[in-house]
């Protein structure tokens, strides 16, 4: 007898009770809602998987892109600031100095700017299917970690030419650097995605602000060109301690600027909080302006 | 009674005029805007309150206005209404895609929302990867779209080319893939906006019988279409909207005869501007439909007695194909009155140079029964058949027969039935009956 009931209940409501859903107007603060992301991981993986899809299968080079960057940038770096600027590489060849910053900077600015724009890019999809909206810049930030992942093997290249060998501490240290630089731009995405879905202005805005803020990051630079009393100013741009200690603990250049990853994980942390709040208090409009 | 799935209370939707994408175009705009608000707020402040309720009204636009409505599990809904009228927002509304300014909804079960079919497509990825993506975006899990893929393909017919980027697919294969994903959509609740109105019409048939089929399993469906015959089919309930407000909600039967009398319905001209927006193909492209009467004025309303003009007007693009444009007429209740083709015989086997046509077809005055006629659109080539577009239920008319007395209603005042109502020719013929009496008296 319960058998049956159980059988019965199972064809009407596959997986359990019914969900019920309130459709209201949208709270002030709307908190992350974690659970609802958590729910919709199938989608993520989806969409980071087409996003890499689309972008090997369609162009020539397909991943010698994610090669030709930051070979290409830091030769001329090391033309223009290594031999004609003479600036100082903290004892290691000026050509693995800079590409050990900017590859973790290309990734860090490739994948904020593709968030703030795939709000925009995804508003046929925003106006026609109802699903977490920040699973958007999300998805845009994961799916940069590919071709994060091959030019660190380009770098592994580099520094086995040059016979420079990892600290030890790059085993933890660069996992957590990388999960850092992942939730600053995430945050840094969503507060760009959630201002340009409202004012196109913000593409005109992002290339400049990824010039300018290269080079308040120590990346054609090292930390230790920045004056000592200016150094907790400038840690306040958390990709100066990011990139400082991902070049220190690979390159063995000095110590761990630990005071100033410190500033730097906290503004990073301040940054995705707000701006993935930002987003979520803004997001009821998305559909509306898109 | 049946459990309640969709509970919807007094849901009122506002936007900004010009939408609100319009608010400031920009962002320096916008910073002029918040500057200047010191200044704003001290006239707003010396004007008097009626005004600043006027200013704010004219900037607003009430989408929805109270809209409240039940609806039960298994019930199948038609959602109509003319352009504008709320459809499309109460719909945005139930699957979440926008939020309700005020009032509140609540619905149980899982929601699937097909507001168009294909949704998330990627030209580059073939039709295998297509069919994963459009899935997980319209909520399946990964496991329901593997087990069900099978079937989808098949469902689409397009299995040979399943592995080829959906670039290279024709429109109309790409259309039965992404409506074939959809309809095997496996949620409780289904709200579906227009979808059927894509593909051509065997496989429009296809989709409305999975969708009829989607009701006998105890699934709920919303359903919005202009397709009054797609509705009084479909749904056994229909709510119409008008300027965001319910205005009437029963069968549908009794709804859509409402709605197409009302002449809510109707619109005797309907132009397409761009190329983009107008039906058709490389070959020819629709680019208006007008209802006249005989004398030449565009009308919705055509006395019975008298002739009408439909008429067609198209673009050819490419010299050397024979076509044939031709109407469908369908009444109110959904039935199919008749089908017209120009086989005029200077055109029928002639190849058409490019240019710009217009073809007209003239209806008898004195054929049509009274009521609402919608028309239907196509252009055909004959051998081979094929379809070059097919807009349905593009325009419509109403025909009035009024009690003049010389129609074919005669003096008769209640209402007839009858798909056509012809003023017949009628002969008689008369042999007067022998009777004693009447030949006594004429012959006294």
């Amino acid at each position: 007898m319960e058998l049956v009931t159980d059988a019965v209940a199972g064809e009407l409501a596959p997986g359990g009770p019914l969900p019920t859903i309130v459709i209201e107007p949208a709270a002030r603060w709307p908190g992350l809602n974690v659970r609802e992301l958590w729910a919709n991981r199938e989608l993520l993986v989806f969409l980071v998987w087409r996003d890499i899809k689309v972008q090997y299968a369609q162009t020539v080079l397909g991943a010698a892109w994610a090669v030709v960057q930051p070979v290409m940038t830091m030769l001329i770096f090391t033309l223009v600031f290594g031999r004609l600027a003479k600036i100082p590489s903290d004892g290691v060849p000026y050509s693995v100095f800079t590409l050990a910053a900017l590859i973790p900077w290309m990734y860090f600015s490739n994948a904020f700017s593709a968030a703030s724009a795939s709000l925009v890019n995804s508003s046929n999809l925003i106006t026609k299917v109802y699903f977490p909206r920040l699973i958007i810049p999300i998805v845009s930030i994961l799916s940069g970690l590919v071709n994060f992942a091959v030019s660190c093997v380009v770098l592994a290249i580099m520094m086995l030419w040059y016979r420079v060998t990892p600290s030890w501490v790059a085993l933890p240290m660069i996992p957590a650097l990388l999960l850092l630089m992942i939730l600053t731009a995430t945050g840094v995405g969503c507060w760009l995605a959630a201002v340009y879905i409202q004012y196109r202005d913000v593409r005109q805005i992002v290339p400049f602000i990824v010039q300018i803020w290269m080079y308040i990051s120590p990346v054609v630079y090292p930390l230790s060109l920045v004056p000592e009393r200016y150094r907790t100013l400038y840690a306040l741009n958390p990709m100066a301690g990011i990139i400082q200690t991902f070049r220190v603990v690979l390159l063995r250049t000095g110590q761990i600027p630990w005071g100033t990853l410190g500033v730097s994980t906290i503004v990073g942390m301040a940054l995705f909080l707000s701006g993935t709040l930002y987003y979520r208090k803004t997001e009821h409009l998305f559909a509306d302006v898109a | 009674m049946r459990q309640l799935t969709i509970g919807a209370r007094d849901i009122t939707k506002k936007y900004r005029i010009g939408g609100p994408a319009q608010r400031h175009a920009s962002l320096r705009d916008a910073i002029t805007h918040a500057a200047t608000a010191p200044v704003r707020g001290m006239r707003a402040l010396m004007r008097s309150r009626d005004e600043r309720q006027s200013a704010r009204e004219a900037e607003e636009f009430l989408a929805l206005r109270g809209v409240s409505f039940d609806i039960r599990q298994g019930e199948i809904v038609g959602l109509i209404g003319r352009n504008g009228a709320g459809k499309s927002t109460l719909l945005k509304i139930l699957s979440r895609i926008t939020e309700p300014t005020s009032g509140r909804a609540e619905v149980h079960g899982r929601l699937g929302s097909l507001l168009e079919v294909g949704t998330g497509f990627h030209p580059d990825l073939t039709g295998r990867d297509n069919v994963f993506l459009n899935g997980a975006i319209l909520g399946m899990r990964r496991h329901e779209i593997a087990r069900r893929f099978d079937e989808i393909v098949e469902f689409s017919g397009v299995s040979q080319f399943i592995d080829t980027p959906v670039k290279r697919y024709s429109s109309g294969m790409y259309l039965r893939l992404a409506f074939a994903v959809a309809a095997h959509l496996d949620t409780e609740i289904l709200v579906v906006d227009e979808v059927l109105a894509v593909g051509d019409a065997s496989f429009q048939k296809k989709c409305l019988a999975k969708m009829e089929d989607v009701g006998h399993h105890g699934r709920t469906v919303v359903f919005v279409s202009h397709n009054m015959m797609a509705v009084t089919r479909l749904c056994q309930r229909t709510i119409l909207l008008d300027e965001g407000r319910v205005i009437a909600d029963g069968p549908s039967h009794e709804i859509v005869g409402a709605y197409l009398r009302s002449g809510l319905g109707t619109t005797a001209e309907r132009e397409w501007g761009d190329d983009s927006a107008a039906p058709g193909n490389d070959i020819v492209r629709l680019r208006a439909l007008r209802i006249r009467t005989h004398t030449g004025e565009i009308s919705e309303a055509m006395d019975i007695r008298l002739p009408v003009r439909v008429e067609m007007e198209f673009d050819v693009l490419t010299d050397g194909h024979s076509l044939v444009p031709n109407f469908h007429f369908f009444n109110e209740e959904g039935v199919c009155v008749f089908i017209a083709g120009d086989h005029d015989p200077a055109w029928e086997h002639r190849t058409r140079p490019r240019g710009r046509y217009a073809s007209t077809a003239w209806i008898p005055g004195n054929y049509l029964s009274e009521g609402t006629i919608v028309v239907s659109a196509a252009i055909s080539t004959m051998d081979p058949v094929a379809v070059h577009y097919f807009e349905r239920d593009a325009v419509a008319f109403q025909v009035i027969d009024s009690l003049a007395g010389d129609s074919a209603r005669g003096r008769f005042a209640g209402p007839i039935p009858g798909v056509v109502r012809p003023l017949l020719k009628w002969t008689t013929d008369f042999e007067p009956a022998m009777s004693t009496n009447d030949t006594l008296s004429m012959h006294p």
